[in-house]
């Protein structure tokens, strides 16, 4: 048992919130993403220099061999700065997918470009009538001469505009929601019969709505095993629920700290109102939910490190369900306790409020993940 | 970063298993499972002795003291398995007013001749203790305390009342705290006393809590002669020993491992627990509601983890173990709530009526121990520093408010 840091890990982790606090303050945030794609490519290069986007992957596919620990302590800065260019569905959702079922020739074609920062991508695993559930697919792949031909809608895929490449998830074979029969394909986003909807989500990111029309790939662009694919969306899917999770606590230890320290300085009544008991109580229950969350981080990065099963399965739902708790409690007190200030746009409180928002639902809700963690009883 | 456990600290585990299954045998176990232990009683059972025995014979009685005085050299790692696997296993504690709370103060600041008297008797649990801090007038607010020690010659001489004073009844001494001046800062004259319940001038009147339960009581002390041999430390320094009081055992304080415990008797009860040709395990809302406490209790669990890797790395612990008192409280009084809700109808009958007409429990034994334990159980948020004084410490100490 040991919550201690490597020594590469901690100089990752000193270097992702040096990063965060030299060059992402959050006037430099808003002039990134009034910047055309919505975060900024120089920014980009910069994290490919440093060595984060090849973190994750294998040193024989050229990169640093890291696992969920390093997963943790980048997302953690990367929500504590809001940063919004477009780790988790370039490194987390697509790297994912390639680094565990990528043949060589799909690496070399994809994720040697993730890695020297010149390749975005995105997945698109979500559709209007599935929810939270990766197996409800109406996009379909049928078999067209020796490759496939793919229709269908996928929404609010992240990170859209930008990508380079898309992962698709879609129905080779079986019904709507059967769990077997799903595949995996790499659709460049030039293809021709796909288009997109574009546009920025609440969270200051951008995502898009996806349209196949009979968008034609060759064999080369299935990922994995045809038919099998549902096993290793989950998988990345998980990894992504860390991945935003982690952002979360990052997000809640800034709005706790922010809140207290703006207590200290508002002064109403002849006093400032960090004196008043009710707040206290308040903010020390805003602290108590950030180190609650911040401990099943702990224990879902450590149970993944250990081995994808059961028992790294029901720590991330039980880490999610934490963080969509903690993260709504956190976020609509320090709103509230900022009082109107709390409501601009010009502080940055209200963006983490709205971040933490949008990250309950991202892979499944508080709803969902008690479900889902129930059910491994 | 792992939580795997060492294989050194595997082997301990199966020691301490080994060591519990012998000497606090299943039987055992489950014959005490639905009696309700909330009666502060010095007449143990043969079984409790045995077991207190065997506990010193392997000098495994008091892990957290000093090995000088019979405590163990071990790791906070296997301190920390010891106080998993005695919830586990559901064994009798030694009295923690003496062990847990005296004992530190003794060890720290207690003269040679307190240590050889008090410290081998508390270990065997052979003297028992009671603790008088709190008072009609001073509870949250324990500086306001008033009972007065003036001194006269070779004695203090002692008066005021105590109150919730748990086992007094039963105790042959009792730590206090009192006054001896009235100068200064409230906090500053106080002092640590040590006084021999069967003094003269000492009354004991009993409190009978919620469910009939006698546990606590009031301590009226009229011209109690307490010998200044009897003093802890320094006159006016007591306020100072009683605070470093606190910061002992901070781990074991969340009670996580009992809670554990408690959530897995939860849940197998559920499961046999019939509703609508069901079980109420199946029922959706109610099923939510234990996995909802389920994962708090994991975080807790996974908090004092962090706190004990901490302390294990030599240093202290970080903010985050302000908060295990707050939440393992709340926890374990949810715990018994649910535990009460499971009975339905059959939570309703007063144990003591049924037992007085000697023709057995109405319903299932086990639901009178759960409702003693949830009556019982509200006193965890109130004692030791209210939750809400102990938000009042963490804003000021980890918020700086």
């Amino acid at each position: 048992m040991d919550f201690s840091l490597s020594d590469e890990q901690s100089l990752l982790k000193d270097s992702v919130e040096r990063f965060v606090q030299n060059d992402y303050d959050f006037d430099k945030r808003r002039k990134v993403m009034a910047e055309e794609d919505g975060f900024s490519r120089k920014n980009w290069q910069q994290f490919a220099e440093l060595g984060w986007l090849a973190i994750p992957f294998a040193e024989d596919d050229g990169g640093f061999g890291g696992g969920p620990i390093e997963l943790m302590l980048i997302m953690e800065q990367i929500g504590r700065g809001l940063v919004v260019e477009p780790y988790l569905p370039t490194v987390v959702l697509a790297g994912g997918a390639l680094r565990r079922a990528g043949s060589a020739a799909q690496k070399e074609q994809y994720l040697a470009g993730i890695i020297d920062g010149s390749k975005l991508g995105a997945f698109a695993f979500a559709e209007p009538q599935g929810r939270f559930n990766l197996a409800d697919l109406t996009t379909t792949a049928k078999k067209e001469g020796d490759g496939y031909a793919l229709s269908g809608h996928k929404c609010v895929v992240l990170n859209g505009p930008s990508a380079d490449f898309f992962l698709v998830s879609a129905r080779t074979a079986g019904d709507q929601r059967d769990t077997k029969g799903i595949s995996l394909f790499l659709v460049d986003a030039d293809a021709k019969g796909l288009s997109r909807r574009d546009y920025p989500t609440v969270d200051g990111l951008r995502a898009s709505e996806v349209m196949l029309d009979g968008v034609k790939v060759g064999k080369d662009a299935l990922l994995g095993d045809a038919d099998a694919a549902l096993p290793l969306i989950e998988e990345i899917i998980d990894d992504a629920t860390l991945a935003v999770g982690c952002e979360a606590v990052g997000g809640m230890e800034v709005l706790y700290k922010t809140t207290v320290d703006y207590s200290k300085q508002r002064v109403q009544f002849g006093q400032p109102i960090g004196k008043f008991q009710v707040l206290q109580h308040r903010m020390v229950d805003m602290f108590m939910e950030y180190e609650q969350s911040k401990s099943l981080m702990f224990m879902a990065a450590m149970r993944l490190d250990e081995g994808y099963n059961e028992a790294a399965k029901k720590a991330v739902s039980g880490f999610k369900v934490q963080v969509g708790k903690s993260g709504r409690f956190v976020g609509q007190q320090a709103v509230q306790l900022h009082g109107g200030m709390g409501m601009t746009e010009e502080l940055a409180v209200g963006h983490y409020f709205k971040r933490l928002t949008m990250i309950d639902t991202l892979f499944g809700n508080v709803d969902f993940h008690l479900k889902r963690y129930g059910s491994f009883d | 970063m792992d939580l795997k456990l060492r294989e050194d600290d595997l082997a301990f585990q199966r020691e301490v298993r080994e060591f519990l299954d012998r000497h606090w045998p299943e039987d055992v176990r489950e014959a005490r499972r639905n009696t309700g232990r909330f009666e502060e009683t010095k007449g143990e059972s043969p079984e409790v002795r045995r077991f207190f025995d065997a506990l010193n014979e392997r000098g495994w009685a008091v892990p957290n003291w000093p090995s000088e005085w019979g405590g163990t050299d071990w790791t906070p790692t296997q301190k920390y398995i010891w106080d998993k696997e005695t919830a586990r296993a559901e064994c009798p504690q030694l009295s923690a007013f003496g062990a847990r709370m005296l004992a530190p103060v003794l060890y720290t600041w207690g003269t040679d001749e307190q240590k050889e008297r008090f410290l081998p008797a508390i270990r065997e649990q052979k003297m028992i203790w009671c603790q008088g801090y709190s008072e009609p007038g001073a509870g949250s607010d324990l500086a306001a305390l008033g009972t007065r020690a003036v001194r006269d010659g070779d004695d203090f001489v002692v008066n005021g009342t105590k109150i919730w004073t748990t086992g007094a009844h039963v105790a042959d001494w009792m730590f206090c705290l009192v006054r001896t001046s009235t100068e200064g800062k409230r906090q500053e004259g106080i002092s640590f006393l040590l006084i021999d319940m069967t003094t003269p001038g000492i009354t004991v009147n009993p409190i009978h809590l919620l469910g009939g339960i006698h546990s606590v009581n009031e301590v009226e002390l009229k011209d109690v002669r307490v010998p200044v041999a009897n003093l802890v430390g320094e006159e006016n320094r007591g306020w100072t020993y009683a605070k470093g009081l606190l910061t002992h055992e901070r781990t074991g304080i969340a009670g996580v491992a009992r809670s554990e415990v408690a959530l897995e008797r939860l849940k197998a009860i559920a499961a046999r627990t019939a509703v609508d040709g069901g079980s109420l395990w199946d029922d959706a809302d109610f099923r939510r509601r234990v996995i909802e406490l389920e994962i708090d209790l994991e975080a807790l669990a996974m908090t004092e983890l962090r706190v004990l890797s901490q302390v294990e790395q030599g240093g202290a612990p970080g903010p985050e173990s302000s908060i295990l008192k707050i939440r393992g409280t709340e926890i374990s009084q949810a715990l018994q709530v649910m535990q009460i809700e499971v009975f339905g109808y059959y939570g309703m009958p007063y144990p003591d009526q049924t037992l007085i007409d000697n023709e057995g429990p109405v319903g299932e034994a086990y639901a009178h121990a759960a409702m003693q334990a949830m009556l019982y159980g509200r006193a965890a948020t109130i004692f030791g520093g209210s939750n809400e004084i102990q938000k009042n410490i963490i804003s000021k100490a980890v918020l700086g408010l």
